[in-house]
């Protein structure tokens, strides 16, 4: 069973067009990244996923259940842009609230609220509350809320936006762990460098279509481009088939004689990839 | 509820129903705990005198109650709704595995469950001190308080409908409109009646079926006063025209409608 599938996913407001005709499949325990400028339409693809949203046309199937549906809900967690909440409220007191909203047993919540605020990194801040956190720690405690029900996929839409590196970090961390543990993630962003890092595969979307998908672990798998710095004089490109062939172009033009200074294969970044993909639909 | 009671805003509330009791305590005692003779007759008579001022004092400190607890409820609620759904708050609830409907009932309860309270100790408030200055109690307590807690249920009914849709500026806007609508219709019928000009009578009771709040406290008030001053039409309160018992029962359905109404309304609109 795939985790998330969408077909012809749409959603209008009024006359403006936020998603147009996404077709989506995503992979039980893949990380997944939604990728695209903003005002792309990816918070309003999530929000439909969500059941937060009502689509215009189209429809999909969360863990095999139809969009909307309450029990899917059960088993996803979800961390929105900008994480509000009743900020009168401790930290502990929130995800114990949210913990009851998925109908954990407080039992169990007694013992997953000290380890998920430890995992965030707020162990010490638990009892203050909310209001007195600052924004990077109330995206953390969104984190732990996300996590609270050991969740089959976790949405994260933007989730390092206003966090520091080592809050960054602690993203990365997370997705990675629930990644090797089988969790699907599905991660919006406008930020190659996250994505890049994280997903498996990326979608590219712009204004509300889905232009491209691509497999991010075989990017690499393909031709190169490779500079070769000669001392004292031009730098020159060469061309190989595949990484593989890198070790024998360099013993190749060593023994030709030359004085390599420098020797630098060209991969294929994702922000490259991004502006030929986004930039030119115009 | 724990949310509620966490606010700051609650305890204002407390302090200013108690500040107001205060007040009224005060009033009460400076105007009628020392009873004068009023006319030179029968102790007999000036006792009726007395008991009218009573019931008049009564009353009027129901009414400002009354009023009181009309903006208590709209002012609280206005933002319930309206500011969650603005500020985003609203996604992290309703991307949980609950109903829509079971987020917008958790938060009538509330709000029905603190402004009862408050009602309470308001209205308690001010007819025990009728009670303890003269002994005094309205006929039909129970039944008069029973109708202004139902125009409290309405107007907060009505706040949580246009919260599902309105930013919490404009629910207030047309929250404390709509009151306005009612109270001067209520006004213009009772004037109406008194100078026998049915057109302004009838506009009064479309001003009720527009918005019941202010039929509902009229008959309060009708059931709550004594007998001898609505007879011969005395003070304020009395009405010229009485909201009718079928009115009543159109503000209970009005109020059911309006939570469905809210119900439906908050569980299509798109977060």
């Amino acid at each position: 069973m795939l985790a998330i599938e969408t077909e012809g996913l749409s959603k209008r407001y009024g006359t403006r067009v936020a998603v147009a005709e996404l077709g989506l499949e995503i992979r039980r325990g893949e990380a997944f990244g939604l990728l695209g400028p903003n005002g792309a339409g990816k918070s309003t693809c999530l929000k439909m996923l969500l059941g937060l949203a009502r689509p215009s046309a189209g429809g999909g199937l969360l863990l095999g259940r139809p969009l909307g549906d309450v029990e899917a809900r059960r088993r996803v967690g979800f961390l929105p842009e900008h994480f509000h909440f009743q900020d009168w409220l401790s930290g502990a007191e929130l995800l114990r609230l949210h913990g009851r909203l998925y109908g954990i047993s407080d039992a169990v919540l007694g013992e997953r609220i000290p380890e998920l605020l430890a995992r965030v990194g707020l162990e010490h801040q638990g009892d203050k509350p909310l209001r007195a956190y600052s924004k990077g720690m109330q995206q953390r405690v969104g984190l732990a809320q996300a996590l609270l029900n050991d969740p089959e996929i976790l949405f994260l839409d933007e989730p390092t936006s206003g966090l520091d590196p080592l809050g960054r970090r602690l993203v990365r961390e997370v997705i990675a762990e629930q990644r090797a543990r089988g969790v699907t993630v599905f991660l919006n962003s406008h930020l190659l460098g996250e994505v890049e890092v994280s997903c498996d595969r990326v979608a590219f979307v712009k204004e509300g279509r889905l232009l491209e998908v691509h497999d991010l672990r075989k990017m690499n798998g393909g031709a190169l481009e490779v500079r070769v710095g000669i001392a004292g004089g031009e730098a020159v490109i060469h061309k190989v088939a595949n990484e593989a062939e890198l070790p024998r172009l360099l013993r190749e033009l060593i023994a030709s004689g030359l004085e390599v200074s420098e020797f630098t294969p060209m991969r294929p970044s994702l922000e490259e990839v991004f502006l030929s993909i986004v930039g030119d639909q115009n | 509820m724990g949310e509620a009671a966490r606010r700051k805003l609650v305890w204002l509330g407390l302090a200013v129903a108690l500040a107001y009791l205060a007040l009224y305590a005060t009033a009460w005692h400076l105007a009628l705990s020392n009873p004068r003779n009023i006319v030179n007759g029968t102790q007999a008579a000036n006792r009726v005198i007395e008991h009218q001022a009573e019931s008049m004092f009564s009353l009027l400190g129901l009414y400002a109650a009354n009023l009181l607890t009309a903006m208590m409820a709209i002012i609280t609620s206005i933002d319930a709704l309206s500011g969650e759904i603005a500020s985003g708050a609203i996604q992290t609830l309703a991307a949980k595995p609950i109903r829509r409907w079971q987020i917008l009932l958790g938060k009538w309860l509330g709000f029905v469950l603190l402004l009862t309270a408050f009602q309470l100790v308001l209205d308690g408030g001010v007819m025990a001190i009728a009670w303890a200055y003269s002994g005094y109690i309205a006929p039909h307590a129970g039944f008069g308080i029973a109708l202004m807690w139902g125009e409290m249920v309405l107007l907060l009914t009505l706040t949580l409908l246009w919260g599902t849709r309105l930013s919490t500026l404009a629910n207030g806007v047309l929250s404390l409109g709509l009151f306005g609508v009612a109270f001067l219709g209520g006004w213009i019928e009772q004037i109406g009646a008194l100078t026998n000009h049915p057109r302004a009578v009838h506009a009064g009771i479309v001003a009720s079926l527009i918005m019941p709040s202010e039929a509902l406290w009229r008959r309060a008030a009708f059931e709550m006063q004594s007998p001898l001053m609505s007879a011969m039409q005395l003070g304020p309160f009395t009405s010229a025209s009485v909201p009718s018992i079928a009115m009543v029962v159109y503000a209970a359905l009005y109020t059911a409608v309006a939570l469905a109404v809210a119900l439906r309304s908050f569980a299509t609109r798109d977060l």
